[in-house]
């Protein structure tokens, strides 16, 4: 099996979304709770863009010298990836944005950012 | 015990996906979607980045959810944490390093950011990402001098303009050309120019402008809530 630079991407995303969900599971700060999906989401984010890869292509965009509109079709990899993950991006920056307001009200209530405070709904 | 059942997980969770991988063969040529987006951008949207196409034009709809979600989000933050009054610090001890270098940097960022979102159908980049760069611009703003304010109103009125403006050029392509967000109201022009692919430039400065005032408003809330805490 030759590594090439999609499969050394493709490794390293699913790497980083291990370490994530190792974090997710074992830490017990709400902040580094958060930090996980935040190395998850980008580990995902790799992976996605990777599986849009095609050897010795560019980018999807026309800039008139090596990728020109009638070529477009045999030079430029595939956007769709692209797109998606823009998307992805943006939905994660939310997601972690309202996850940190959470955490600060959470601490502003306990004094605490230790998980195992948090244990209301525990029997 | 709790940690066992993490490395269980995650095992099984690594073993399926390097599984996956095990499959995975590097493409040599395009799936269909990609093929139909690469080859009728040029004439069907007018954009030099195909990227933006799709984003803008091609999945305008998913954009304008998108756009939404970020609103919501921005929304539910301010709405939580506006609970419990702000009680100011004494004095701010920010550093004069950060204070002289934020000075330096702030106008240029906010011009990077829009030179990115008004290029983004032309170089990489866009609405999201100009956002992003002027967020970025406030964020510095803010640790500069935490014990500002920041007009929050005048952030809600321009998203609110922006999103109004966004939808309004959505419904005027129902009226006008194909169908909602259709870019051919205004014409196509000359393929890598300023003012081509229609209404593209003028979509995605206004979702640069929503996106910037978001993200600067969650930012806003954050820095006063901190304070709070901080004191207390």
């Amino acid at each position: 099996m030759s590594l090439t630079i999609d499969k050394v991407a493709l490794m390293l995303g699913i790497i980083l979304m291990l370490i994530g969900l190792w974090g997710g599971f074992t830490q017990r700060n709400l902040l580094k709770i958060i930090l996980s999906f935040g190395i998850f989401d980008t580990g995902l984010n790799i992976l996605i863009v990777a599986l849009g890869y095609l050897p010795g292509r560019t980018a999807p965009i026309i800039d008139g010298t090596v990728v020109t509109a009638a070529n477009l079709a045999s030079t430029a990899i595939d956007p769709v990836p692209q797109a998606l993950v823009l998307t992805a991006i943006v939905i994660g920056f939310g997601t972690t944005a309202l996850m940190l307001a959470y955490a600060l009200k959470l601490n502003q209530h306990k004094k605490s950012l230790d998980i195992n405070q948090f244990n209301d709904l525990k029997w | 015990m709790r940690n066992s059942i993490a490395i269980v997980l995650i095992l099984v969770f690594g073993i399926f996906l390097f599984q996956t991988f095990g499959h995975y063969q590097t493409k040599t040529s395009l799936n269909k979607t990609a093929l139909y987006y690469n080859t009728n951008t040029p004439d069907e949207v007018g954009a030099a980045n195909v990227v933006t196409a799709i984003v803008v034009t091609y999945r305008g709809l998913d954009t304008l959810g998108e756009v939404t979600v970020l609103f919501l989000t921005a929304m539910i933050v301010g709405y939580i944490l506006r609970q419990g009054g702000r009680e100011k610090p004494k004095k701010n001890n920010t550093s004069e390093i950060l204070i002289t270098a934020a000075n330096i940097l702030i106008p240029g960022s906010i011009i990077l950011g829009v030179y990115v979102f008004i290029n983004g159908h032309l170089t990489p980049g866009g609405g999201f990402q100009g956002g992003a760069i002027i967020g970025t611009a406030i964020s510095l703003m803010i640790l500069a001098d935490p014990l500002g304010t920041i007009q929050k109103a005048v952030l809600h009125l321009t998203e609110s303009i922006s999103g109004f403006f966004y939808v309004m050029i959505g419904l005027a392509g129902i009226l006008w050309a194909g169908g909602f967000l259709d870019n051919r109201i205004l014409s196509l022009g000359t393929l890598g120019d300023l003012f081509s692919a229609g209404a593209i430039p003028i979509i995605y400065s206004l979702i640069g402008l929503k996106v910037g005032t978001e993200i600067s408003s969650i930012l806003a809330y954050i820095n006063e809530t901190g304070n709070n805490t901080s004191k207390s």
